[in-house]
């Protein structure tokens, strides 16, 4: 199945990409705001204005626009940063791996913490520990990740200085990466006070962003777990005499997981959308944190880029998603 | 009898908020015996499997009487000790093997699961153990089944895994919820036969639950008719179902489809009297 599967999937998301470009290509210049406003010196005269305007193509038609913005991008080339004046996918390549490694972690605390509240609820059932988890997950909840973010930082960065709040790593120490991916590249060496100084940049956003999604999986999980619980085969390994323990992680686990990760894809995307103003608030060079830029400046071409590499990335979670709920579930698997 | 009943279950109440769910039963299966429970939906069947297995739902609680297996009093037992002795001591043939086996797990896993760890076996050995209860309940080709998914199967063919997979830890006492009502007449068959094969061969204790007197007839020694929670008629089949002293009974029998009568002399359990035992049964206060 993989193979026809994701040949499919990939072809499918070429009309998805291509109708974003669209309507953010269109979007971007209907809005009010002008980049070449936000580019020139006071005191610049009307014709400096006009001579920029026809210099970024500004001056033809929306249509005419995006036939040359799409010739250029099916060449690889999706144009120059208005305001950081280089090639936006290399720009948007450069940032992208400090996202991921943050995401990445995101999820792994979001899904380790929300794995260990609901089966702690599931199996403290009709009892106080699950009342607790309930009332900490509906609170976590009702709290946005930004303000999560704000809160670290008043706290622990501010209150009680344990941890860093800016940035992804020391300026004050020099380091040589070959990738992009700091964290992973240092693990990989073995490097572990490398690794240890990032993971402490890291941590505060990260769990800002994992908090919310924690607080949803947690919740999906449990119900689908207390489901699963009910179910005959469940009934059935009981009475082979297995114990409470096994019965949730043995039998119901799997079953239940199947569900939620079914429904977990959507609330992964909000993570990544997320990561635009996390990354603000820490100062962390990904391409949330650019594309916040990028809209102040009126960045025509880097919102681009950057709005697509987002539905590239949703695209990407979605697919996963899909396989791992077919890894899961034997039922749609085929041999 | 003279010999010890593996299961006596003594004037048993049973509970659910202000309701009686079970007034009084009593009820023993001998060693070796098939002991048949019959009754019609909501006549309290199932809750005295669920008594003795330990599983009454949330809410429900044995509120007087004594369940005693191998000499041994259940009820008040912890639940621990409870559970220890489930899968070896006493164990269930449930009803719908459709939703009885854990659709993300292999035929294999199941088994090797109980034989493991529950039976103590080695990898090797709870394989080839595994195979040699396939083959008991005429699977054929035991190797390829344990590599299948449930849903692969037919419901007789996961019925036979779930019996295999009940006798695996030679349980003393087997509760056969309605083993065959979820599956196909001529499946119902087989199954019932096989379930009477592997009984005999290993000398287990079945407290069979059906609604199907005519199933009793077929592979029960003694029956246990139960009407709203009580005992109406108890003895060998033979006696019970040859010659019944409760008009209830009677009426069951009548309603009972049998292959050398016409359809059209069947007669329904006709509602006067099951609501003249239901009053009657309302009355009833637990003793002291």
């Amino acid at each position: 199945m993989p193979i026809g599967f994701l040949v499919n999937r990939l072809v499918l998301a070429i009309p998805t990409l291509f109708g974003v470009s669209v309507v953010v290509f269109v979007l971007l210049r209907v809005v009010p705001g002008d980049p070449i406003a936000m580019m020139i010196p006071p005191g610049a005269g009307q014709e400096d204005i006009d001579r920029l305007r026809v210099l970024y193509g500004l001056d033809r038609s929306i249509p005419e626009q995006y036939g040359i913005w799409l010739g250029q991008a099916l060449t690889g080339d999706f144009g120059t940063s208005i305001s950081l004046r280089s090639d936006v996918l290399g720009l948007v390549l450069q940032r992208l791996p400090a996202t991921l490694e943050l995401a990445a972690l995101a999820l792994l605390i979001a899904g380790a913490l929300a794995t260990g509240l609901a089966v702690l609820g599931t199996a403290s059932r009709g009892r106080w520990p699950e009342a607790v988890v309930d009332g900490v997950t509906g609170t976590v909840q009702a709290i946005p990740d930004f303000v999560w973010g704000l809160l670290f930082i008043l706290a622990l960065g501010v209150l009680m200085p344990v941890l860093p709040i800016s940035g992804r790593f020391d300026p004050r120490i020099e380091i040589d990466f070959a990738t992009g991916f700091y964290l992973i590249e240092s693990l990989a060496r073995f490097d572990l006070d490398t690794a240890a100084m990032l993971l402490r940049h890291a941590i505060l956003p990260a769990v800002a962003l994992a908090l919310p999604l924690t607080a949803v999986l947690a919740r999906l999980l449990k119900s689908s777990l207390s489901e699963a619980m009910t179910q005959d085969y469940v009934q059935v390994a009981k009475v082979r005499g297995f114990g409470p323990g096994r019965l949730i992680v043995r039998e119901a686990m799997r079953n239940a997981l199947i569900p939620t990760v079914a429904l977990s894809s959507v609330q992964v995307t909000f993570l990544i959308g997320g990561t635009v103003l996390v990354e603000r608030i820490f100062s962390y060079p990904g391409i949330g944190n650019m594309a916040i830029g990028a809209v102040i400046n009126r960045d025509l071409p880097l919102i681009q880029g950057l709005v697509l590499t987002f539905a590239v990335l949703f695209i990407a979670i979605n697919l996963v998603a899909d396989l791992t709920y077919a890894a899961l579930n034997p039922r749609v698997r085929r041999g | 009898m003279s010999l010890d009943p593996v299961l006596a279950v003594e004037d048993l109440w049973v509970e659910l908020g202000p309701l009686d769910l079970l007034r009084g039963v009593s009820l023993s299966v001998a060693a070796g015996q098939v002991a048949g429970l019959v009754g019609e939906s909501g006549a309290g069947k199932s809750m005295i499997g669920r008594s003795i297995l330990g599983l009454l739902p949330t809410g429900a609680r044995v509120s007087q009487g004594s369940i005693r297996f191998r000499g041994r009093e259940l009820v008040g037992l912890p639940i621990r000790a409870h559970r220890d002795l489930l899968g070896r001591g006493m164990t269930l043939i449930p009803q719908d093997p459709m939703t009885s086996l854990n659709p993300v797990h292999r035929i294999g896993r199941h088994m090797l699961d109980v034989l493991r760890l529950r039976m103590g076996l080695d990898r090797t050995t709870a394989r080839t153990r595994a195979l040699a209860l396939l083959d008991e309940v005429h699977i054929r080709d035991p190797e390829a089944v344990l590599m299948r998914y449930p849903h692969e199967l037919s419901g007789g063919m996961r019925q036979r895994v779930l019996i295999a997979m009940a006798f695996a830890c030679e349980p003393a006492l087997i509760v056969a919820d309605e083993p065959t009502t979820a599956l196909d007449v001529t499946v119902q068959r087989q199954i019932l036969r096989l379930i009477k094969e592997l009984q005999v061969h290993h000398g287990t204790a079945i407290l069979f639950v059906t609604h199907d007197l005519g199933v009793v007839a077929k592979i029960c020694d003694t029956v246990t008719v139960l009407h709203s929670g009580r005992v109406l008629e108890q003895g060998p089949v033979a006696d019970a179902l040859g010659a019944p002293q409760h008009a209830y009974t009677q009426a069951l029998l009548a309603a009972t489809p049998r292959y050398d009568r016409p359809a059209d002399t069947l007669h329904p359990v006709p509602a006067p009297l099951t609501e003249a035992l239901r009053v009657e049964a309302t009355a009833l206060r637990r003793g002291g």
